[in-house]
């Protein structure tokens, strides 16, 4: 199904997709208050596409640069082109170590490449342990948003899926005594892993180091009980320099939620003692994307989520309904490049209001970028007949004036007498909540030329 | 006397007569001749937006052929004159005239502040407005500032309609997000089309507004058109009718 | 063709435009004063700071809390502050469940996120700072960096295998956005800032 009936679905029950309207809307409202907060806001981003533009410029560079400072440090660095050989790679080192149970922080790339259903089908069982994360994961669902898993869960979904799942008392919502619960069942998957997998924010070619931001702890709590650490990243989050991070930094957690930092920043360099360190490198289409001068600037995100909190269509259809594992205006930027097969409907949900753009920490022309899809897509023959005839209709109409005006004057004419069943009915979705303009007997060039003929500067 | 060539969008042109019309009262009043080339039909934006580029290209060379000659461009319409100014040069780059096209053309509002130098207006409006920030006027001409950005804040359509006298411009709750409109959005996502239009009526109707403004018709005859089906109370008019005195 | 080849050739055959890093030696935001707009940012993150003229006063002021009172477990590499576990004898991190209070050092905090910096040199185990209920970090008041630009020019990063800005307890939001403190880790965090 493509977005928009799945959008009716979500918004037929209108107060809760008016809830989820304005809970995103409060976190968008948290991250104007921090960017506000700092004058040098707008510098701030300049900084970061310019780094992100200069770093993607000498990307191969980098790669190259960050795999041998992190082999120093004694890491061991897995290059990955696409989904299946990350899995491969991760379900290999597993399997080495006979890992039996892995706990996993957030990583949207591994959503993106289906690890857990991989793995869960050679036997080893994954906890993501990312409340949100876990949340979703016991309701057997895909994340709804990138920074906010379980964002289209109310307090009563989560009491239910903990008193099944986790024995909370029947009819508990109290997120106090939930989160609770969920911190005694975490920390026994914690204890009892073998190995941690977490995401990766940045990955620093200067010191062959990652950074993973969390404010549960829980990317530290699966790295320090464990002694294997496997950290997967797509090949974008490179940056050049240590003092890069301050830039992103500073971005990251106030785009994200309002906050001014996440409560943990971990810098990994090389394994803890007696420990391994794992770093998967994954292209899986991104390489595509860097040879593409229209969509490169894509590859600067650095996964905030703050496109989806501002996007009006995202707050008011859910994530579920762009049926992707990154959702909103970035991944409908990211989905098609993939596969314009089954995502080819992704750019239309879009109002073009461009606020994504405007919010972006890193100045990616989101809105622009959803533009130039829609031309793409249909240069591939993804456009609907419909509106592919009814837009070759009317710019046959718009290049003969004579033909517009007769057009315009039938249509004035005609549509105003034709009974209300023949104008308002299945075939016309403006008119479904909606009434048509009243029209006009005369058109602006008519009224313009009568006032004209009569001399008069002033009609009311 | 300097002379402008009136750029009016299809859709006012057809269903909106006194919004072009008090463009004209006023771009006169401005102390400007105006002309309106009579074979302009549209911009080619409904088109573009869809991905139809080879059918917007031909509507994009008409308009450099019929505008291309005058001092300025005017339109009463932000997305528009965006659709000129920031998205024909896949069309006309390196076209002779077009760089001095996008640089002539203007939004009605854009071009009564920055161009005409309007400081004053005589005539009361003893009413309390909302203000709907058109998009493409906000986040691709700039004609205010947008909320995300960290930046001083102005807006050229608010900066007009405080001239007048007694008009009270009422505080949105969220201030310039998207009423729904986005062209065949408004019916290829027509549930989350209507939704975003009922909510921005609703922060007006919150925010106290009897009359809610814009510098496109376009947002306004969608929310209209659902003000006009739920029989709510609150009005909707071009900003150029109200800079033009024109009753409610 | 391994992974690694093909990606790198897959990235070299496209020709990217160049661009330039930019100088990041800026005049980034400072504050009038470092120390109470680090107070403030603490607080706002659910933490607690506390200024003490020495580590006998860090006792005084900790054992007035009920939570380390109760402690049966503390580690502390804190002089003047007890341990009750020693932390040396236990054989794996999984062991250290049972602390209940962590009192250790934090190298420097930053003014603009209430933020300090740790690192696991000096630990057994890394999970120390993460998998104990509550955790108080001593550090110098007169170690406050303004801005992150700063934290990052003072830090040699990679010589741990971790370093960590801790800002607050751990936290969550995932439940319909509702703010609960102590998440996986800490339950509380408490910064006690030495003055000279």
């Amino acid at each position: 199904m493509s977005h928009a009936p799945l959008a009716a679905q979500f918004i037929a029950d209108r107060p809760r997709a008016t809830w989820h309207d304005q809970t995103l809307w409060f976190v968008r409202s948290k991250r104007d208050k921090a960017a506000q907060a700092l004058p040098e806001w707008e510098e701030l981003r300049e900084c970061a596409a310019a780094i992100k533009a200069h770093t993607v410029a000498h990307l191969a560079d980098y790669l190259e640069q960050f795999e041998r400072a992190a082999t120093n440090r004694g890491a061991t660095v897995h290059w990955a082109r696409d989904a299946a050989e990350h899995n491969e790679i991760v379900l290999r080192l597993l399997q080495q170590h006979q890992v039996r149970r892995l706990v996993k922080s957030k990583s949207m790339l591994t959503e993106e490449c289906h690890l857990n259903p991989y793995l869960e089908r050679h036997g080893i069982e994954v906890v993501d342990t990312d409340l949100g994360e876990r949340i979703v994961q016991l309701a057997g669902e895909a994340p709804s948003h990138i920074v906010l898993p379980a964002i289209h869960k109310k307090k009563e979904d989560v009491g239910r899926i903990f008193h099944e799942h986790l024995g909370t008392a029947a009819g508990a919502t109290d997120p106090n005594y939930l989160a609770e619960a969920a911190r005694h069942h975490l920390r026994q998957k914690f204890l009892q892993a073998d190995a941690g997998l977490t995401g990766v924010n940045f990955a620093v070619a200067e010191t062959g180091g990652i950074v993973v931001c969390t404010n549960e702890g829980n990317a530290d709590l699966g790295t320090s009980l464990p002694r294997v650490h496997i950290a997967s990243m797509g090949i974008e989050k490179l940056i050049p320099r240590a003092q890069d991070l301050g830039v992103f930094v500073r971005l990251l957690a106030r785009s994200a939620t309002g906050q001014p930092i996440t409560a943990y920043t971990s810098h990994f360099h090389g394994p803890r003692p007696g420990g391994e360190l794992h770093l998967v490198l994954v292209d899986n289409g991104r390489t595509a994307i860097l040879g593409n001068d229209e969509f490169r600037r894509s590859l600067n995100c650095i996964r905030c989520g703050a496109c989806m909190n501002t996007c009006p269509v995202y707050r008011r259809s859910g994530g579920h309904s762009y049926q992707t594992s990154v959702p909103g205006p970035i991944g409908s930027i990211l989905a098609p490049a993939r596969d314009p097969q089954t995502h080819y409907d992704l750019p239309q949900a879009c109002s073009l209001c461009g606020s994504c753009s405007d919010v972006c920490p890193v100045k990616i022309d989101l809105h622009h970028q959803l533009l130039s899809w829609r031309r793409e897509l249909a240069q591939l023959g993804f456009l609907s007949a419909s509106k592919r005839l009814g837009m070759q209709a009317m710019s046959f109409v718009f290049q003969r004036p004579g033909l517009y005006r007769t057009a315009g004057r039938v249509a004035r004419w005609l549509v105003p007498k034709l009974p209300r069943a023949l104008v308002y009915n299945r075939f016309n979705p403006w008119g479904r909540q909606r009434e048509l303009p009243e029209f006009p007997r005369q058109s602006f060039r008519e009224q313009l030329a009568a006032r004209r003929r009569r001399g008069q500067s002033h009609e009311r | 006397m300097p002379t402008v060539g009136l750029f009016i969008p299809c859709y006012i042109d057809q269903l909106y007569p006194r919004v072009g019309l008090a463009t004209v009262d006023l771009l006169e009043r401005a102390g400007f001749r105006v002309e309106y080339p009579e074979d302009q039909t549209c911009c080619g934006q409904p088109m573009a937006n869809t991905g139809c580029t080879a059918e917007a290209r031909p509507l994009a060379e008409r308009f450099l052929t019929l505008f291309g000659g005058f001092d300025y461009v005017v339109a009463p319409s932000g997305s528009c004159v965006a659709m000129v100014r920031c998205h024909y040069d896949e069309y006309l780059a390196g076209r002779p005239g077009f760089d001095e096209l996008k640089a002539k053309t203007f939004e009605l509002c854009e071009f009564l502040v920055d161009v005409a130098g309007v400081a004053q207006i005589s005539h009361r409006f003893p009413h309390r407005v909302g203000l709907h920030q058109s998009c493409h006027g906000l986040r691709e001409l700039r004609l205010a500032q947008s909320s995300e950005l960290v930046a001083p804040a102005y807006g050229k359509a608010q900066q007009l309609l405080q001239l007048l006298d007694g008009i009270e411009l009422v505080t949105l709750a969220r201030p310039d997000e998207c009423c729904g409109f986005g062209g065949t959005f408004a019916v290829a996502e027509e549930a989350v089309s209507c939704m975003m239009g009922e909510d921005r009526i609703h922060d007006h109707e919150t925010a106290g507004a009897e009359i809610m403004t814009a510098n496109d018709m376009s947002c306004l005859m969608h929310m209209a058109g659902l003000i006009r089906r739920q029989k709510k109370s609150l009005r909707v008019m071009h900003i150029a009718e109200i800079l033009a005195g024109y009753p409610v | 063709m391994s992974g690694k080849v093909a990606i790198l050739e897959a990235i070299r055959k496209h020709r990217v435009p160049a661009a330039a890093l930019p100088n990041l030696e800026r005049s980034w935001l400072r504050f009038a004063d470092p120390l109470a707009h680090f107070e403030g940012q603490v607080a706002a993150v659910g933490g607690r700071t506390v200024r003490v003229r020495n580590s006998a006063e860090v006792a005084h002021v900790l054992s007035t809390y009920s939570e380390f009172a109760q402690a049966k477990q503390v580690v502390s590499s804190i002089d003047g502050i007890a341990s009750t576990f020693a932390q040396d004898a236990v054989t794996t991190p999984h062991d250290l469940e049972a602390v209940d209070w962590a009192v250790l050092p934090a190298q420097f905090g930053v003014a603009e996120n209430g933020a300090v910096w740790v690192t696991d040199e000096q630990l057994k185990y890394r999970a120390l700072y993460f998998i104990v209920q509550h955790l108080a970090l001593v550090l110098p008041a007169r170690e406050i960096v303004h801005n992150m630009h700063e934290a990052y020019a003072r830090l040699a990063l990679g010589t741990s295998s971790l370093g960590v800005f801790i800002s607050g307890p751990s936290k969550t939001a995932d439940i319909e956005q509702s703010l609960v403190i102590g998440a996986h880790g800490p339950r509380s965090l408490t910064l006690f800032l030495v003055e000279d």
